[in-house]
């Protein structure tokens, strides 16, 4: 009886085909133009925008990440040139300073030495006048000594 | 006693019923327009309320609409393909919008409650008239992509990749319509006749596990038909090398 009433009534029944459904049918299309007005497109447009406009700006994001990248670059080797330019000049100073001190050092202890053989030169004729006249001295004395004893005999 | 009892109740249920309105001479199931026209309604009315005020941060409404509209690209895109997907959007997101509207609707409002003087209310994929009309639009718009796209170029995928497969290839034009319609129209069906005998059976608890499936039914049903019917575009403008 169920069954019966399932398939083979006229009036009703589950398999029951009639004007449903080609107005369905023509209520579904109805739906897509209604939707794609209301819905598709307007969302597609908001979408499909900023999808552009997070693309670009990514793009854009690249070419200045390039752009730093390559001043980085450009201002290292800059930084490099410079570090060495001033180990140039340090170095070269260092050089001029040494050779400078060396220079002073030399004037200095052939000054010293000048005055030391200056020096060693006066003590040598003072030692020689003094040892002379102290052999005159004595000299003196023995003759006085000898005139003296001769002269008491 | 319980097995006499059953069957008439079950007859209660009113299955195979209709609410006929009858115009001129053609006769129509009133109860699947009525449904269909109330979840349209609110749909419609969910879909202007989102896209009332479009703003480049969506906000609300607009960003579940946005969500929705990315899941409907990224279906038919996939299924498409990147050529002419953009065409076919609208048909492939209405279809899945108004098979969900009408299976969750079906579902989730207590229909039941509204007295008709026959037949009832219910989800309007449970008639076999909506869900053959969806199918049937599908069959035409993948002709249509076919031949639009390809001319009659198109009818070497039925010679495609060799002739032997003509015959099959025919056939799949008429399983196609009908296996679209029926998986639709019994998997709907037989979901509220489960959830109707359960709560005429066990009124209290026992039906909420199986209204859940019914809703994860629902969902999955209408993904199901979308990506079909979104495969068979697909397929039909699809290049043979």
């Amino acid at each position: 009886m169920l069954a019966f009433d399932f398939f083979c009534t006229t009036e009703g029944g589950l398999f029951d085909i009639n004007a449903t459904l080609p107005l369905m049918a023509i209520q579904v299309v109805a739906l897509t133009y209604i939707l794609n007005s209301l819905f598709f497109k307007p969302v597609g447009n908001v979408v499909e925008k900023r999808e552009k406009f997070v693309s670009n700006n990514i793009m854009e994001a690249k070419n200045k990440l390039s752009e730093v990248e390559k001043l980085e670059a450009d201002l290292l080797s800059q930084l490099q040139s410079a570090r060495s330019e001033a180990q140039k000049i340090v170095s070269e100073a260092e050089n001029e300073s040494d050779k400078l001190y060396k220079e002073a050092l030399e004037l200095a202890n052939n000054e010293a030495n000048a005055s030391k053989e200056k020096a060693r030169l006066e003590i040598e004729n003072q030692t020689s006048s003094a040892r002379e006249q102290l052999f005159k001295q004595a000299e003196d004395l023995s003759e006085l000594i000898v005139n003296r004893l001769i002269l008491k005999k | 006693m319980f097995l006499n009892y059953l069957p008439t109740n079950f007859a209660a249920l009113e299955v195979g019923q209709h609410l006929y309105w009858q115009i001129g001479n053609i006769r129509l199931h009133g109860q699947v327009f009525l449904t269909s026209w109330i979840l349209l309604g609110a749909l419609l009315v969910f879909i202007s309320l989102g896209t009332k005020k479009m703003e480049n941060d969506p906000k609300g409404l607009q960003n579940l609409l946005e969500f929705l509209w990315d899941y409907i690209r990224d279906l038919a895109r996939t299924q498409i393909g990147e050529k002419v997907y953009r065409d076919w959007m609208p048909f492939i997101g209405t279809l899945f919008l108004f098979v969900f509207v009408s299976n969750w609707g079906g579902a989730l409002i207590p229909w039941r409650l509204i007295k008709l003087p026959s037949g009832e209310l219910g989800a309007p994929t449970a008639d076999i008239n909506t869900t053959i009309a969806l199918a049937l639009l599908v069959s035409l718009s993948y002709f249509y992509a076919g031949l639009s796209n390809k001319g009659w170029r198109y009818f070497e995928y039925y010679v495609h990749p060799t002739p032997i497969m003509l015959p099959f290839k025919i056939l799949e034009d008429f399983t196609k319509p009908l296996s679209l319609s029926f998986r639709l129209f019994g998997n709907i069906l037989a979901d509220e006749l489960v959830v109707g005998v359960l709560v005429f059976l066990v009124p209290l608890v026992l039906p909420i596990p199986v209204m859940f499936l019914g809703l994860f039914t629902s969902a999955i049903q209408a993904l199901i038909f979308a990506t079909l019917a979104a495969y068979y575009i697909g397929e039909a403008v699809e290049e043979h090398h």
